[in-house]
């Protein structure tokens, strides 16, 4: 059977709402005519129709604003931006008020937020940012980033069907970089629950997006040299699956948080506030978070490489918490 | 684009009419000076306080003319809209008071509120935002292929912010049925208008976007029902968005705590002999047969009504803190 790539399977997954539900449409910048960006809306046009698979004039504000007040009216808006980078234009209208509005007067917001976000493919400070936290900070979202094509299709699902607003995260490099044969029958993977890549004994990796894949390079690497690493892909950033944070944590006493996003405020500090708060007496050695540094994303290959996290700089954290 | 002012009224404007724009109008003025001048200094009114007072005939002589499956969105000098909407003078007060059975649960403050069942969405403080979201309420209209309308609220403050902007154009582009009424008050907080913007109409900004916008006096009610109507007939036939710039003046501070030092007297003065509810009485005594009792009788009704419900609000709890974190999310 062939097999899927993970931008494939998230059009899949909002071709399939689509077809369930007439209230799901798309709308965004070039995403009918030419069928977006990275070609996830291709074809949609033809099969749903212009009133379904909406090209907009460049402005975030305006489609989040209006995709805000469409899911008011009855509908299940899923906004395209064309970057991740460029959901700061629309960050009033998602954080002042798409996120406040069940709190503030009962509303549902059932809209989801896609944007193709990380690096690793010579983006440069525009086009490469893993921009997760102001969001993950705001209360009222849900923030979902999948790692593989699997999750990729079951979260877009369960995204649409969700009675929040949800900004779900695509990376670009895992696009069509990661594939697998998916399930001919429906399946949704639920909002909150993350996933045990690879189990492990002596130290765990906690991480998502694409460093997941990073992470179980590292682990394989660390395999031969005796060291057994489990990796925990969170899929979900809010709500954070805390159970399976612990339970890791827990099991293995030594953890490495690892995100492709910048360190400082980025999401490693706030699962080791989680840690040290309920799993302190069982760690056998510190909480390590491995980052990119505090600059701009840059474009340069040299510079870039430089940036993110390696499989090396994994490996070598992992090898010097083992020894506590 | 742009159509000039109608200067004459085209319509007979019967008696019953002109008592509910008379009602409207006087409920919210008297209910935003109880709010503003007693229960606020009197510390039942808490944080801040901001009024539509001089702007009563704006949101009275355009949602009249809303429907239920019609949604609104107004903004905080508005409330006129609200009272049409079926929102009572109690649930606005327990809104003000902070208490468990305002709109908001207590959860937000003043003006600051909303109702899904009456199609109201609150106001958004980030001025201007509530563009684009007219445009999304108008969307799903069409999407439905219903000729309902969106009643769109802000003033010229709002005017100057990006989604202004990006909203008016997507609702042109995509041809929404959405009425904009725009208060042009002459001041944003303390900025006077010709420190917002270059051009001499907010109009002038809207002719760009290729929508059609007229011009009105927004201290006169029959004008303002005379544009809407015409704006909503417009929407209705899905023409597309429509435009009405509402020449008035605020005759209050930006809100509870501001004096407005920075209007000059003469302005105040000039726009006090313009006052709305005297406009629509003096029409109603030469034409409609109404008389200084009348408006006696009236006002009193309405003081009576406010007193009460005043009495009902003081009575309501105050939120829980238990339900502090309710409602952030959908129950799981």
């Amino acid at each position: 059977m062939a097999e899927t790539t993970y931008v494939e399977a998230i059009r899949q997954g909002i071709w399939e709402e689509m077809e369930r539900d007439d209230t799901v449409f798309v709308m965004g910048e070039d995403v009918a005519v030419y069928g977006g960006a990275f070609k996830i809306t291709k074809g949609m046009l033809e099969r749903f129709g212009e009133l379904r698979v909406v090209d907009t004039p460049l402005a975030e504000s305006g489609i989040v604003g209006a995709g805000t007040g469409a899911a008011i009216n009855g509908l299940r808006p899923v906004l395209e931006m064309q970057f991740a980078d460029f959901m700061a234009c629309g960050f009033d209208q998602i954080t002042n008020f798409a996120a406040k509005c069940r709190y503030r007067w009962g509303q549902a917001i059932p809209m989801v937020i896609r944007a193709p976000a990380g690096g690793n493919i010579h983006g440069g400070p525009f086009h490469s940012q893993n921009v997760e936290m102001p969001y993950v900070h705001t209360p009222g979202l849900k923030v979902v980033q999948p790692s593989t094509a699997y999750d990729a299709k079951g979260l877009i699902k369960a995204a649409i069907r969700d009675d929040d607003p949800v900004i779900f995260l695509e990376h670009k490099y895992l696009y069509r970089s990661v594939k697998e044969e998916l399930p001919t029958q429906e399946y949704t993977v639920p909002i909150g629950e993350a996933g045990v890549r690879r189990e492990g004994s002596d130290i765990s990796i906690i991480s998502y997006g694409w460093m997941v894949h990073v992470a179980l390079e590292a682990a394989e690497n660390a395999a031969e040299e005796g060291i057994s690493v489990e990796v925990l892909d969170l899929r979900t950033l809010v709500p954070l699956d805390r159970q399976a944070i612990l339970d890791t944590a827990k099991k293995t006493s030594k953890v490495v948080l690892l995100h492709e996003d910048t360190l400082t405020g980025g999401l490693g500090g706030e699962l080791a506030g989680i840690i040290s708060e309920h799993a302190f007496d069982y760690l056998d050695g510190p909480l390590v978070r491995i980052a990119a540094p505090d600059t701009p994303v840059p474009f340069s290959d040299t510079l870039e490489r430089a940036f993110l996290p390696s499989v090396e700089d994994v490996v070598a954290k992992v090898r010097w918490l083992h020894r506590f | 684009m742009s159509t000039p002012a109608v200067a004459h009224l085209q319509t007979k404007f019967d008696r019953d009419l002109c008592e509910r724009f008379h009602y409207y109008m006087l409920l919210m003025r008297e209910l935003e000076d109880r709010i503003e001048n007693k229960l606020y200094r009197q510390g039942k009114v808490v944080g801040g306080c901001y009024t539509g007072r001089g702007q009563e005939a704006i949101p009275v002589g355009s949602a009249i003319l809303s429907r239920p499956g019609d949604w609104l969105t107004p903004s905080h000098r508005d409330m006129a809209a609200l009272l049409i909407r079926g929102i009572t003078p109690e649930e606005i007060l327990a809104q003000y008071m902070g208490r468990a059975t305002g709109l908001t649960k207590g959860r937000d403050g003043n003006m600051h509120m909303g109702c899904a069942e009456r199609h109201c969405v609150p106001i958004i403080s980030s001025i201007g935002a509530s563009i684009p979201i007219a445009g999304g309420l108008a969307f799903a209209m069409r999407y439905r292929g219903e000729s309902n309308v969106v009643f769109n609220y802000s003033g010229d403050g709002a005017s100057s912010r990006g989604d202004w902007h990006e909203g008016l154009n997507m609702a042109a582009v995509m041809n929404l049925p959405i009425v904009y009424l725009c208060n042009n008050n002459l001041y944003a907080y303390s900025t006077p208008l010709d420190k917002q913007m270059k051009v001499a109409d907010i109009a002038d900004r809207v002719a760009g976007y290729g929508i059609p916008a007229e011009i009105v006096n927004g201290n006169d009610v029959l004008a303002i029902y005379e544009a809407s109507k015409r704006a909503v007939e417009h929407a209705r036939a899905g023409k597309g968005p429509y435009f009405i710039e509402c020449k008035t003046f605020r005759m209050s501070g930006h809100s509870a705590h501001d004096p407005a030092d920075y209007v000059p007297n003469q302005l105040r003065e000039e726009w006090s002999r313009k006052d709305p509810i005297l406009m629509l009485q003096k029409y109603m005594v030469e034409n409609l047969g109404a008389d200084e009792q009348d408006f006696v009788d009236m006002r009193k009704r309405v003081l009576d009504k406010i007193s009460g419900a005043v009495e009902w609000a003081l009575e309501q709890p105050f939120p829980d803190p238990a339900t502090l974190e309710d409602d952030v999310y959908a129950p799981a």
